[in-house]
Protein backbone atom coordinates (compact mmCIF):
# COMPACT_ATOMS: atom_id res chain seq x y z
CA UNK A 1 0.00 0.00 0.00
CA UNK A 2 0.98 3.66 -0.44
CA UNK A 3 0.57 6.51 2.16
CA UNK A 4 1.04 10.19 0.41
CA UNK A 5 2.11 12.47 3.53
CA UNK A 6 1.42 16.47 2.95
CA UNK A 7 3.25 18.65 4.67
CA UNK A 8 2.59 22.48 5.04
CA UNK A 9 3.73 25.49 7.22
CA UNK A 10 1.56 26.34 9.48
CA UNK A 11 -0.65 29.29 8.63
CA UNK A 12 1.53 32.82 10.39
CA UNK A 13 4.71 31.00 9.31
CA UNK A 14 6.80 33.07 7.03
CA UNK A 15 6.97 31.57 3.74
CA UNK A 16 9.77 33.24 1.67
CA UNK A 17 10.38 30.53 -0.71
CA UNK A 18 6.24 30.85 -1.16
CA UNK A 19 6.47 34.40 -1.62
CA UNK A 20 9.66 34.54 -3.94
CA UNK A 21 7.23 31.95 -6.05
CA UNK A 22 4.25 34.03 -6.45
CA UNK A 23 6.55 37.24 -7.29
CA UNK A 24 7.96 35.32 -9.88
CA UNK A 25 4.04 34.22 -11.19
CA UNK A 26 3.23 38.17 -11.10
CA UNK A 27 6.79 38.75 -13.35
CA UNK A 28 5.32 36.05 -15.06
CA UNK A 29 2.23 37.62 -16.12
CA UNK A 30 0.02 36.17 -14.32
CA UNK A 31 -2.53 38.02 -13.02
CA UNK A 32 -4.58 37.66 -9.67
CA UNK A 33 -2.45 35.67 -7.49
CA UNK A 34 -2.55 35.70 -4.19
CA UNK A 35 -0.66 34.31 -1.27
CA UNK A 36 1.48 31.74 -2.43
CA UNK A 37 2.69 28.54 0.12
CA UNK A 38 5.20 25.89 -0.70
CA UNK A 39 4.94 22.52 0.87
CA UNK A 40 6.15 19.18 0.47
CA UNK A 41 4.87 15.83 -0.15
CA UNK A 42 6.24 12.52 0.78
CA UNK A 43 5.37 9.21 -0.44
CA UNK A 44 5.50 5.75 1.07
CA UNK A 45 5.15 2.45 -0.30
CA UNK A 46 4.41 0.73 2.98
CA UNK A 47 3.88 -2.94 3.66
CA UNK A 48 0.50 -4.49 3.72
CA UNK A 49 -1.48 -3.70 6.90
CA UNK A 50 0.04 -0.74 7.61
CA UNK A 51 -2.50 1.71 9.38
CA UNK A 52 -3.14 5.78 8.99
CA UNK A 53 -1.55 5.33 13.07
CA UNK A 54 1.47 4.03 11.77
CA UNK A 55 1.71 6.70 9.46
CA UNK A 56 1.04 9.13 12.07
CA UNK A 57 3.67 8.03 13.93
CA UNK A 58 6.29 8.85 11.63
CA UNK A 59 5.13 11.92 10.92
CA UNK A 60 5.51 12.94 14.88
CA UNK A 61 9.13 11.11 15.21
CA UNK A 62 10.75 12.74 11.88
CA UNK A 63 8.33 13.57 8.30
CA UNK A 64 7.19 16.78 10.37
CA UNK A 65 8.15 19.49 12.49
CA UNK A 66 5.29 20.11 14.75
CA UNK A 67 7.22 23.75 15.48
CA UNK A 68 6.54 24.87 11.89
CA UNK A 69 4.62 22.39 10.32
CA UNK A 70 1.11 20.73 9.54
CA UNK A 71 0.46 17.41 7.89
CA UNK A 72 -2.16 15.38 6.41
CA UNK A 73 -1.77 11.79 5.01
CA UNK A 74 -3.53 10.28 1.90
CA UNK A 75 -3.58 6.55 2.14
CA UNK A 76 -4.16 4.69 -1.65
CA UNK B 1 38.84 20.44 30.31
CA UNK B 2 37.09 17.95 28.22
CA UNK B 3 35.21 17.88 25.21
CA UNK B 4 34.35 16.39 22.13
CA UNK B 5 32.82 17.25 18.78
CA UNK B 6 30.61 15.68 16.61
CA UNK B 7 30.93 14.80 13.33
CA UNK B 8 27.84 14.28 10.83
CA UNK B 9 28.30 13.58 7.03
CA UNK B 10 28.35 16.55 5.81
CA UNK B 11 29.71 18.72 8.72
CA UNK B 12 32.51 21.27 7.43
CA UNK B 13 32.68 23.38 10.55
CA UNK B 14 34.51 20.14 12.70
CA UNK B 15 37.69 20.97 12.72
CA UNK B 16 37.60 24.99 12.91
CA UNK B 17 35.82 24.19 15.98
CA UNK B 18 37.98 21.57 17.00
CA UNK B 19 41.19 23.85 16.70
CA UNK B 20 39.28 26.75 18.45
CA UNK B 21 39.00 24.14 21.33
CA UNK B 22 42.22 22.89 21.32
CA UNK B 23 43.59 26.23 21.27
CA UNK B 24 41.59 27.46 24.12
CA UNK B 25 41.66 24.63 26.72
CA UNK B 26 44.92 22.82 25.64
CA UNK B 27 43.40 19.68 24.56
CA UNK B 28 42.13 18.25 21.34
CA UNK B 29 39.07 17.54 21.46
CA UNK B 30 37.48 13.91 21.18
CA UNK B 31 36.19 13.27 17.43
CA UNK B 32 32.87 11.65 17.75
CA UNK B 33 31.35 9.90 14.73
CA UNK B 34 27.39 10.69 14.48
CA UNK B 35 27.03 6.61 14.40
CA UNK B 36 28.52 5.94 17.24
CA UNK B 37 26.22 5.47 20.42
CA UNK B 38 28.30 6.06 23.09
CA UNK B 39 30.20 9.22 23.88
CA UNK B 40 33.16 9.26 26.09
CA UNK B 41 33.28 9.23 29.85
CA UNK B 42 34.12 12.75 31.69
CA UNK B 43 32.87 14.91 28.97
CA UNK B 44 32.35 18.66 30.08
CA UNK B 45 31.49 20.20 26.19
CA UNK B 46 29.91 18.16 23.77
CA UNK B 47 30.23 20.40 20.22
CA UNK B 48 28.07 20.23 17.76
CA UNK B 49 29.41 22.12 14.07
CA UNK B 50 28.34 23.82 11.44
CA UNK B 51 28.13 22.55 8.23
CA UNK B 52 25.60 20.71 5.79
CA UNK B 53 24.85 17.68 7.32
CA UNK B 54 22.75 15.32 5.46
CA UNK B 55 22.90 17.54 2.24
CA UNK B 56 19.82 19.91 4.83
CA UNK B 57 17.45 16.76 3.49
CA UNK B 58 13.71 17.18 4.59
CA UNK B 59 15.08 20.35 6.69
CA UNK B 60 18.21 21.22 8.08
CA UNK B 61 19.46 19.62 10.53
CA UNK B 62 16.78 17.07 10.74
CA UNK B 63 18.21 13.28 9.73
CA UNK B 64 21.45 15.01 12.16
CA UNK B 65 18.94 15.23 15.23
CA UNK B 66 17.59 11.36 14.65
CA UNK B 67 21.25 9.93 13.92
CA UNK B 68 22.64 7.68 16.45
CA UNK B 69 25.09 9.38 18.56
CA UNK B 70 21.84 11.61 19.39
CA UNK B 71 20.17 9.48 21.92
CA UNK B 72 23.49 10.22 23.79
CA UNK B 73 23.62 13.75 23.76
CA UNK B 74 20.32 14.52 24.60
CA UNK B 75 20.96 12.38 27.62
CA UNK B 76 24.06 14.59 28.43
CA UNK B 77 22.44 17.58 28.08
CA UNK B 78 19.46 16.07 30.12
CA UNK B 79 22.35 15.61 32.87
CA UNK B 80 23.29 18.77 32.74
CA UNK B 81 25.92 18.59 30.49
CA UNK B 82 27.45 21.84 28.96
CA UNK B 83 25.88 21.63 24.99
CA UNK B 84 26.71 23.68 22.52
CA UNK B 85 25.95 24.05 18.80
CA UNK B 86 27.06 26.41 16.42
CA UNK B 87 24.94 26.59 13.03
CA UNK B 88 23.99 23.59 11.62
CA UNK B 89 24.18 22.56 15.34
CA UNK B 90 21.71 24.47 16.46
CA UNK B 91 19.67 23.68 13.84
CA UNK B 92 20.22 20.04 14.85
CA UNK B 93 19.78 21.15 18.58
CA UNK B 94 16.19 22.76 17.60
CA UNK B 95 15.42 19.61 15.89
CA UNK B 96 15.70 17.28 18.71
CA UNK B 97 13.87 19.14 20.72
CA UNK B 98 16.66 20.43 22.57
CA UNK B 99 16.28 23.60 22.45
CA UNK B 100 12.73 25.41 21.28
CA UNK B 101 11.95 26.57 17.96
CA UNK B 102 12.71 26.26 14.26
CA UNK B 103 15.50 27.67 11.53
CA UNK B 104 13.28 28.14 9.05
CA UNK B 105 14.84 29.98 4.92
CA UNK B 106 16.39 33.14 5.70
CA UNK B 107 13.47 35.65 4.63
CA UNK B 108 15.48 37.36 1.98
CA UNK B 109 16.00 34.13 0.83
CA UNK B 110 19.74 34.37 0.05
CA UNK B 111 22.69 32.68 1.31
CA UNK B 112 24.43 34.83 4.53
CA UNK B 113 27.96 34.89 4.21
CA UNK B 114 30.01 37.81 6.01
CA UNK B 115 31.01 39.73 9.97
CA UNK B 116 28.01 40.37 11.48
CA UNK B 117 27.37 42.73 14.16
CA UNK B 118 25.49 41.24 17.70
CA UNK B 119 24.85 42.06 20.85
CA UNK B 120 25.11 40.05 23.92
CA UNK B 121 21.64 39.81 25.46
CA UNK B 122 22.97 37.85 28.46
CA UNK B 123 26.59 37.50 29.78
CA UNK B 124 25.05 35.53 32.54
CA UNK B 125 25.59 31.70 30.87
CA UNK B 126 28.62 29.67 31.30
CA UNK B 127 28.57 29.86 27.33
CA UNK B 128 28.82 34.38 27.33
CA UNK B 129 30.93 34.83 30.70
CA UNK B 130 33.26 36.34 29.08
CA UNK B 131 31.53 39.25 27.47
CA UNK B 132 29.67 42.24 28.75
CA UNK B 133 26.18 42.32 28.88
CA UNK B 134 24.88 44.73 26.05
CA UNK B 135 28.04 44.74 24.61
CA UNK B 136 28.29 44.49 20.48
CA UNK B 137 30.62 42.24 18.90
CA UNK B 138 31.35 40.79 15.80
CA UNK B 139 31.14 37.03 14.71
CA UNK B 140 30.86 35.38 11.22
CA UNK B 141 27.72 34.07 9.67
CA UNK B 142 27.37 31.81 6.90
CA UNK B 143 23.83 30.02 6.48
CA UNK B 144 20.87 29.87 4.00
CA UNK B 145 18.47 29.16 6.89
CA UNK B 146 18.92 30.73 10.54
CA UNK B 147 15.72 32.59 10.55
CA UNK B 148 14.52 31.43 14.07
CA UNK B 149 10.72 31.03 14.56
CA UNK B 150 8.99 30.59 16.99
CA UNK B 151 5.20 30.97 18.46
CA UNK B 152 4.36 34.56 20.38
CA UNK B 153 4.64 32.34 23.76
CA UNK B 154 7.58 30.65 23.40
CA UNK B 155 9.58 34.34 22.56
CA UNK B 156 7.65 36.01 25.33
CA UNK B 157 9.24 32.67 27.31
CA UNK B 158 12.37 33.02 25.82
CA UNK B 159 12.91 36.60 26.13
CA UNK B 160 11.63 36.87 29.86
CA UNK B 161 13.39 34.29 31.35
CA UNK B 162 17.16 35.66 29.67
CA UNK B 163 17.26 32.46 27.47
CA UNK B 164 17.92 35.01 24.18
CA UNK B 165 22.32 35.07 24.48
CA UNK B 166 22.89 36.52 21.63
CA UNK B 167 20.73 38.82 18.99
CA UNK B 168 22.05 40.52 15.74
CA UNK B 169 22.33 43.76 15.68
CA UNK B 170 21.96 44.53 12.16
CA UNK B 171 19.24 43.15 9.56
CA UNK B 172 20.90 39.53 9.05
CA UNK B 173 17.99 36.91 8.07
CA UNK B 174 14.22 37.77 9.29
CA UNK B 175 14.75 36.09 12.54
CA UNK B 176 12.21 36.66 15.39
CA UNK B 177 12.99 39.17 17.54
CA UNK B 178 16.41 39.12 16.07
CA UNK B 179 17.75 36.38 18.37
CA UNK B 180 21.22 34.96 17.18
CA UNK B 181 21.94 32.40 19.64
CA UNK B 182 19.14 30.69 22.88
CA UNK B 183 19.63 28.43 25.46
CA UNK B 184 17.73 25.70 27.04
CA UNK B 185 15.92 26.28 30.55
CA UNK B 186 18.66 25.09 32.47
CA UNK B 187 21.74 27.41 30.69
CA UNK B 188 23.86 24.43 29.59
CA UNK B 189 22.31 24.07 25.93
CA UNK B 190 23.22 26.84 23.99
CA UNK B 191 22.65 26.97 20.25
CA UNK B 192 23.60 30.32 17.87
CA UNK B 193 23.93 30.74 13.95
CA UNK B 194 27.11 33.30 13.94
CA UNK B 195 30.22 30.75 14.05
CA UNK B 196 32.70 31.85 16.94
CA UNK B 197 35.38 29.38 16.39
CA UNK B 198 36.10 31.60 13.26
CA UNK B 199 37.64 34.07 15.30
CA UNK B 200 39.86 33.08 17.93
CA UNK B 201 43.25 34.76 16.52
CA UNK B 202 43.95 37.45 15.02
CA UNK B 203 45.38 35.82 11.90
CA UNK B 204 41.79 35.39 11.63
CA UNK B 205 40.98 38.92 11.79
CA UNK B 206 39.42 39.16 15.60
CA UNK B 207 39.08 37.36 18.88
CA UNK B 208 35.56 38.01 19.84
CA UNK B 209 34.97 34.49 19.27
CA UNK B 210 38.04 33.34 21.51
CA UNK B 211 35.70 34.49 24.63
CA UNK B 212 32.90 31.97 24.64
CA UNK B 213 35.64 29.23 24.60
CA UNK B 214 37.62 31.05 27.62
CA UNK B 215 34.09 31.45 29.36
CA UNK B 216 33.17 27.90 29.16
CA UNK B 217 37.10 27.10 30.38
CA UNK B 218 36.60 29.35 33.19
CA UNK B 219 33.39 27.92 33.89
CA UNK B 220 34.21 23.96 33.27
CA UNK B 221 37.30 23.96 33.98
Amino acid sequence: MKARVIVTLKPGVLDPQGRAIGNALSGLGFAGVGEVRQGKLIELDLADGATTADVHAMCKALLANPVIENYRIELA
Amino acid sequence: MKTAVVVFPGSNCDRDLAVALREVTGTAPVMVWHRDTDLPAGLDLIALPGGFSYGDYLRCGAMSARSPVMAAVIAAANDGRAVLGVCNGFQILAEAGLLPGALMRNAGLDFVCRDVALSVANSQTAFSARYDAGETIRLPVAHHDGNFTADAATLDRLEGEGRVVFRYAEPVNGSARAIAGIVNDGGNVLGMMPHPERLIEAAQGGTDGRRLFEGLLAALG
